[in-house]
Parts: C-alpha cells; structure tokens; sequence
C-alpha cells in the first residue's frame, strides 16, 4: 500500500506540472523524452527546474525511441529514471519497454493519452488499455499500471511508480490522459527525500576486481533458458497481484455497479450522485492498478441480482477484463465515447435509467416486486 | 616440457584479464574477435576495466557480454547510442564504448548515431563494418558495395533500386560532437597495431570529456561472402578499402 508524506500546504497545480514535480521529490535521476501534446509541460518543467537539480539529467532525447532506450541505459546503470510521452510515442517505445520488462530493469513511463488510432487528436482518450495492461510490446510481459484520476494522484502515483517498479524490478506505467494532464487542482505535493533508493547490486557501473562482470540482457538463444526467464516473470507478476488497489464507493448494497477508471471514474461519480436524487441505487469501483487489475475484487461484487457498467473513453477495452471477473454471473454493459470525446454525467445517467428499468421489468417477471 | 625452461621463458603474448574464458561464437577468420581483443586490451592496459561500460546491440556482436570481462549491456538493433548516452549521462565519470554493426549503426539506427554524436556524447563507438548482415545469414548492408551479391541482392547491389553504400563515417565527421574519427582493420600486425593506437587516443579524450571519437573497422566476413579468410582480406583490401579507404577522417590538432 501507498504511504506517502505529504506537504502541509496545497498548492495550484496543472497534472502535468504535478508529475514532473513529484518525479523531482522522487529523487529523479534521470529523465529522457520528446515533445508530444498533451504532455510537453512534463519536459518543460523539468528543463525550467534543471539548473537547482544539478544532479538529475534532464535531456530531450531525438525521438521517442532513443529516450525508451536512454531509459533503459540509465536504469541499467541503476538510476532512477522516468520518460513520458502520449498515445503515438508511447507506441514507438513498446520495443524498448519489452527490453526493460525481459532485462528487469526499473522505471517509471507516463501515458498521458490522446485520442487515436493513428495520429487522432489531442484530447483525452483512454483508447490506450489494452497496450498498457496487456503487454504493447512483443513477448508475454506486463508493466504495473496506474491510473490516476486527480491531479494529486499525477503527483502520488510517481512515487507508488517508483516504489513498485524498484521492489519488482519492472517498469511502472503512469495511465493519464490528456485533461488530468492539463487541468489545475489543489494538491499536496509528496515531500521531497521521502522515497528511499536502495543500491542495485546487478547493475552496469563498473565492475570491481572483487565481483563478476553485471550484464543486462533479454537475449536468452537457448529456449529452455528463455522459457525459465519466462517462468520467473510470470511468477512475478502472480506476487505483484496483492499490490492492487481499488476505490469502492456505495458498491455495497448498489444495484447498478459503474466501474470506471481515471476521468471517467471521476465522471461516474457525478453519475452516481444524480441517480441516487433519483432513488437508484448506484455505485462506483473504480480500478487503481488496472495491472494488477481487481479480478477478485470485481468478482465478490457479481451476483445476478445486480448489473455492472464499464465506461471508458475507448470503443470498449477493461470491459473485457471486466466480464472476464463478471464470468457471466450478471449482466455487464459498456458506455463508451471515442476520439478524445468526453463522455457528460447525462448521457451516462440515461444508460443508468436505461439499465435500472430494465432491471425493475427482470424483477417484476420474476416475481420480486 | 622442462619446467625449468618454462621459468625461464619471458612472457610475451597473454590473454588481458579483460577477456572471459567463453570461446567466441564468431566464424573461423572472422575480424570480430580481433577486434575484441584490441579493445580489451587497450582497456586492460589503461587500467579502466572497473570504470568501463560496454554497449553492444543485435548482430553478430550481441553475444559480446560473453567474451568482454566488463559490466556491459545488450542493446536493442540499432539503439546502442542511446543506450550508452543513458548510461554514460548517469555515469559521468565512467569509460562507456558502444560495438555496433553496419546494419545496427547505419541503418535501422542512422538516427540514434548522428544525434549521439551530434550531442557529442563523451563515448568510443566501435563500427564494424563489413558489409553485410552476418549474424541473419548474408543479407545486403547499408554498406554492401555496388554490385556485391547478398541472399537479399542476389543479382548483385543495384544503386539505381537501393541506393550506394552509406559512407557514414564521413558524413559523420561533419558533425561539431565528432571529437576523433578514424577507419582501421585488423587484417595485417600493422593494422591492428594502428586499430590499438586510435582506441587507446579515444579513451583518453573520453578522460578529457571531449566528445565522441568514432572509429570504424573496416572489416571481412568469410561466411557472408562465401570465401576462405584468406581470399576474403584480400577481397576486402582491393573492393572494400577503395570506398572504404583506412586513414584518420577527422583528428584534433591536440593529437597530431
């Protein structure tokens, strides 16, 4: 579980502004990236603040290829290091992020995501699940993945990033997207020096007459070495499963589940405040760690008098996981919108009204009411 | 053999401390290992192992960890210049060398090398370059020559379809962060002895922090080009150095 120590004092911050702010406290080492809206603030910010940080690099790689594998350098060489991009450079790092993840190297990679496919737009989206929780990158591998639904979250989740990937030696994905990256709230920004950095005894510093040479590689020719490289990761990332985390709100007695993530976890909760002036009786799971993802959490909630709602800003990405908890014990619909489109409380609310009359008629037929 | 006669006999030829055991994968005539053993020992001899990064991405160099006494990491195909500007950023005071390929430096990473180099990196990048892809079995390089027949140019390089074989070093020694640019091989004692020399300069500039010193090894690969090692020095002598002439490219008058 997180343990942040925070200031005693908010402060006005921009998502983005937030991120790279924590990432300083953090202890930051090193930072690689290229412009890409809607994040460039997170390299501005860093470069404005590089001359009080004499000892953490800052440096706006040629691409988002060459900063992926700077990552991967700098975390070889046992540094704390961090990249960020949006949507399109995220997809041109997925090579060097299944290096990091088959070398185990840590890091922190900040999606603050744009519509697509392709180039798409600059607003928000969320079309980004399946490539992060999934594995976008060739090979059976998986990062930890956050999502952030609150400016405080952009700043706390670089820290948990941090904490994570250095305990399970593997990358942290921070999944934003392009209006936390952008709007303003109050924080309480994580203390600087709060996060202790252990020495990585395998990494490439030098080698000391005394030990044998440290190499960081994912090339493994012979199979059945690659196939226990393979056993150790997925091992791993059974442990990491008692790392997730889930926001439960009214989801006890709820009829109508919402379950929702970043943003839009925040819209269902505006959702949910009108459906219950309304009298239904609507909660809201909101998915932390989307990998880990909640499977159990999600499946102690199914049950056949109840019906889920995945929303997402995406054509219908965690819904999957979601039935996949759900395993067909009750019915699970979806709300999407598309293309940085941001879905409004109403139009979630009539899919709500939608779902509860069908659940009244269900009920009636079957003799419940 | 008399054990006293042993004693008495001077050391003259050992293997540096700086290479492993691991008998080397690479084929019988093969440059490669010559040039392994040139950069280790330089390093040995400089005293620098413990201060020493290594970078080495896919090719016929990604086993390189295996044979290189020294912390080294493996890269993906074309990124070792990044790779080694994020480890030598982070270790500022470390020795860090990148061992790449024709394929690796000059195609699929054409951008990562000038733009490491652009930056002036404080780093030795090794190029070896004979002309072809060894390691995926003999297909064409940015580097084969007009005309050479690969399992991918099998009617011979056509400049008109492909284009000229990329003379990246030159272009190279353009670029202001270009500190020492040199082309050698390790064919004849005397080119090696040359080779020693101009990896030996380079990592004194990198004590100095002067940039990036760039040398190619203009190099063979007997099995891509279907010829005994002898017939392909000899090959490579009269075809490879006219376009690929040996010869400093770029020297700063402090090591003139």
């Amino acid at each position: 579980m997180s343990n942040i120590i925070h200031d005693e004092n908010p402060k006005l911050m921009k998502g983005n502004e937030a991120l790279a702010e924590a990432s300083l406290r953090a202890g930051l080492q090193a930072y690689f990236g290229y412009p890409i809206t809607p994040q460039s603030e997170i390299l501005e910010y860093l470069e404005e603040k590089a001359p009080q940080h004499p000892d953490t690099v800052v440096l706006q790689a040629e691409s988002e290829v060459a900063s992926i594998n700077m990552v991967y350098g700098a975390a070889g060489a046992g540094a704390r290091v961090m990249t960020t991009s949006s949507s399109p450079g995220i997809s041109l790092m997925q090579e060097g992020i299944s290096y990091i993840a088959a070398a185990e190297l840590p890091c922190v990679i900040a999606n603050v995501q744009r519509g697509g496919p392709g180039l798409g737009t600059i607003q928000p989206a969320q079309g980004d699940y399946f490539q992060a929780v999934k594995g976008g990158g060739h090979g059976d591998y998986h990062m930890i993945v956050l999502a952030p639904s609150s400016v405080q979250e952009m700043a706390d989740f670089v820290f948990d990033g941090f904490r994570l990937a250095e305990e399970y030696r593997m990358p942290s994905m921070i999944l934003a997207d392009g209006a936390l990256g952008q709007m303003m709230e109050k924080i309480y920004l994580p203390k600087a020096g709060s996060l202790p950095k252990q020495d990585e005894p395998w990494a490439t510093v030098g080698k000391p007459a005394a030990r044998e040479r440290n190499y960081i590689t994912s090339l493994h020719i012979e199979p059945d070495k690659m196939e226990m490289i393979n056993l150790h990761l997925q091992d791993k990332y059974r442990k990491l499963k008692k790392e997730v985390r889930c926001e439960l709100t009214n989801v006890e007695n709820a009829d109508i589940i919402l379950v929702a993530f970043g943003l839009t976890a925040r819209i269902c909760n505006k959702v949910m405040e009108l459906a219950r002036a309304k009298g239904l009786n609507v909660g809201v799971l909101r998915p932390i760690t989307l990998y880990p993802f909640p499977t159990e959490i999600i499946a102690q909630y199914a049950d056949p008098m109840r019906m889920f709602l995945t929303v997402e800003m995406n054509a219908g990405q965690m819904v999957e996981d979601v039935r996949l908890a759900v395993n067909g014990r009750c019915p699970v619909y979806f709300k999407g919108r598309m293309g940085g489109m941001v879905p409004t409380p109403e139009e979630i609310l009539l899919e709500v009204e939608a779902m509860a009359e069908k659940q009244r008629i269900t009920n009636q037929s079957a003799g419940y009411l | 053999m008399n054990s006293t006669v042993n004693e008495q006999m001077e050391v003259v030829y050992h293997k540096p401390q700086t290479l492993t055991d691991t008998p080397m994968h690479y084929c019988p005539g093969c440059g490669h290992g010559v040039v392994h053993r040139v950069l280790m020992e330089v390093i040995d001899e400089m005293g620098i192992a413990e201060r020493t990064v290594g970078v080495a991405p896919v090719g016929c160099s990604v086993f390189a960890y295996h044979y290189m006494n020294v912390d080294m990491q493996e890269a993906a195909h074309g990124r070792a210049s990044a790779v080694a500007t994020g480890v030598r950023r982070v270790l500022p005071d470390k020795f860090v060398f990148s061992y790449q390929g024709d394929g690796d430096l000059a195609a699929i990473g054409t951008g990562e090398t000038i733009h490491t180099i652009n930056r002036g990196e404080n780093i030795l990048m090794v190029f070896v370059n004979n002309g072809i892809y060894g390691m995926t079995g003999g297909q064409m390089a940015p580097t084969s020559l007009c005309g050479m027949v690969t399992s991918t140019s099998p009617y011979g390089r056509d400049a008109a379809q492909v284009g000229h074989p990329l003379k990246i070093t030159e272009m190279i020694a353009q670029l202001p962060g270009a500190y020492f640019v040199a082309r050698h091989s390790v064919h004849t004692p005397s080119a090696v002895r040359k080779l020693k020399k101009a990896f030996k300069a380079s990592f004194e500039a990198q004590k100095e922090k002067k940039g990036t010193c760039f040398i190619e090894v203009v190099s063979n690969c007997p099995s891509g080009w279907k010829m005994t090692p002898n017939e392909s020095n000899a090959w490579m002598e009269q075809h490879m150095f006219p376009h690929f002439p040996p010869g400093d490219i770029k020297v700063p008058a402090s090591m003139k």
